[in-house]
C-alpha cells in the first residue's frame, strides 16, 4: 500500500495547529505546497529566499501563531545566519527540509550542500531529525512539531531523497 | 544635496502617538533611536539576523491582523534583504509598515559608503514590486506627513527617511533575546504566551 505522505505531513500540521506557512518553490513539497494554499486557516507565503521564512516564522511566534518552513536542502544554507534569532531569542523554528545531493542524485551541484545539510544545521543549534521511508514521515514530522513549539527550539525534519525519488532530467 | 534630518527626532515623532503599535526594529542604529524614543515590551530589537527586519514584521502582522506593526530599519539592513520587499509586496499585509532610516551609509562598521547614495532608490524599488505607498521624506514637514500615515495608511506601507550621517549617543536596549521576546509576548498575549 502507498501512502500519500504529503498529506500526512498537511493533517500533522493541522494537527499542531499551524497558521502560517513560508516556503521556497520544491518538487518535493508541490503537492503539500498546494493543499496550504487552498487552506484558508493557513497564511501561506512564497518567499524570495529561505533566510526570509526562519524571520517571517520568528515573528509569527512572537505574534502568536506556529509556522512551518518549507525547504529543499539547498535552501537551508541560505539560512544559517537568520537561525541566530531561534537560538539566541530561543524561538521555536519547524523546518521540513527535502533532501537533493544524496539518494541517486543526477545533479554534481546539489552534492554540496546535501552533504552539508545536517552539519549546518547543527552547527546553528537546529535539532535534526531524519525520515527516510514514506511510514516514517508523519510521526517524525509530529513529534517535530511538539519538540520545537512545547521545548522553543528549532527542529529540522530532513524527508531523504529516496522518498522523494530522484530528480529526473531526461524528457 | 546631503540630508539634514536627525533619526532621533525623527523616530520620536514617527512614534510618539504609536498607541498599541507593534515595533521591530533593525540592527545597530535605529534600535538605539527606538530604544532613545521609549522602551516598551512592545518593541522587538533585532542586534543580529541582518535582512530580515521586515520579515519578522510580516509574521508578526500577520499573527496579528488588528494591530498596526512598524519595522524600523537601516538603509544597510534593508539592501540585504531586499527580496523580502518583494515578497511583502506581493503578500500585501494592510497593517504593515515599514520605515528606513536611510543615511547612505553603514554607520555601524565605520561609515562605509552604502548604494542608497550611489543612486538606489528604496522607495523605488518598493513601488516597482508592489507597494501602494511608498516615498522617500526629507523634510521636517514630510516627516509630519508620515506620522500620520505609517499608523492609518492601508499597508503596506514603506518610507525610507533621509537622515544625517551625525551618529547620535548610543541608547542600548536589552540584548538578551529571550527576555525580549519573552516581554513582547507577555505584553501582547498575556497567560496565553506560555501556554
Amino acid at each position: 500500500m502507498s501512502i500519500s505522505w504529503p498529506d500526512e505531513i498537511f493533517a500533522e500540521l493541522h494537527a499542531a495547529r499551524i497558521r502560517q506557512v513560508a516556503y521556497v518553490p520544491d518538487a518535493g513539497h508541490s503537492q503539500l505546497i498546494r493543499r496550504c494554499h487552498a487552506d484558508s486557516s493557513m497564511h501561506t507565503v512564497s518567499l524570495t529566499t529561505e533566510e526570509e521564512g526562519v524571520a517571517m516564522l520568528a515573528g509569527a511566534w512572537l505574534g502568536g501563531d506556529r509556522g512551518v518552513l518549507l525547504l529543499q536542502s539547498s535552501g537551508v544554507g541560505n539560512c544559517i545566519n537568520m537561525l541566530a534569532l531561534n537560538q539566541e531569542c530561543r524561538i521555536p523554528l519547524l523546518a521540513l527540509v527535502t533532501m537533493r545531493g544524496e539518494w541517486g542524485e543526477f545533479n554534481p551541484w546539489q552534492a554540496p550542500m546535501g552533504q552539508a545539510t545536517e552539519p549546518a544545521l547543527t552547527a546553528m543549534g537546529v535539532r535534526v531529525y531524519r525520515a527516510d521511508t514514506p511510514e516514517a514521515i508523519a510521526e517524525t514530522v509530529r513529534a517535530a512539531a511538539m519538540f520545537a513549539f512545547s521545548s522553543y527550539r528549532a527542529v529540522a525534519v530532513l524527508i531523504g531523497q529516496r522518498v522523494i525519488g530522484a530528480k529526473r532530467f531526461e524528457k | 544635496m546631503s540630508a539634514v534630518l536627525d533619526r532621533r527626532a525623527v523616530v520620536a515623532r514617527l512614534l510618539r502617538d504609536r498607541g498599541d503599535a507593534l515595533v521591530v526594529t533593525g540592527l545597530g542604529g535605529p534600535s538605539y533611536d527606538v530604544a532613545a524614543a521609549g522602551d516598551t515590551p512592545l518593541n522587538f530589537y533585532l542586534w543580529a539576523a541582518m535582512g530580515g527586519a521586515a520579515m519578522v514584521g510580516l509574521g508578526v502582522a500577520r499573527a496579528q491582523p488588528r494591530r498596526r506593526v512598524v519595522v524600523i530599519t537601516g538603509d544597510g539592513e534593508m539592501l540585504m534583504g531586499l527580496g523580502s520587499l518583494a515578497t511583502i509586496g506581493v503578500d500585501a499585509p494592510a497593517n504593515l509598515a515599514i520605515v528606513v532610516l536611510d543615511n547612505e551609509h553603514y554607520g555601524e562598521t565605520g561609515m562605509q559608503p552604502a548604494h542608497t547614495g550611489r543612486g538606489v532608490d528604496l522607495a523605488g524599488v518598493a513601488r516597482a514590486v508592489g507597494f501602494g505607498e511608498a516615498s522617500s521624506v526629507r523634510t521636517e514637514s514630510e516627516v509630519e506627513a508620515l506620522a500620520g500615515r505609517l499608523f492609518s495608511a492601508k499597508g503596506p506601507v514603506f518610507a525610507t527617511v533621509k537622515v544625517s550621517v551625525e551618529t547620535p549617543s548610543m541608547v542600548l536596549p536589552a540584548r538578551d533575546g529571550a527576555y525580549l521576546r519573552s516581554r513582547f509576548r507577555e505584553a501582547l498575549l498575556g497567560a496565553e504566551a506560555h501556554r
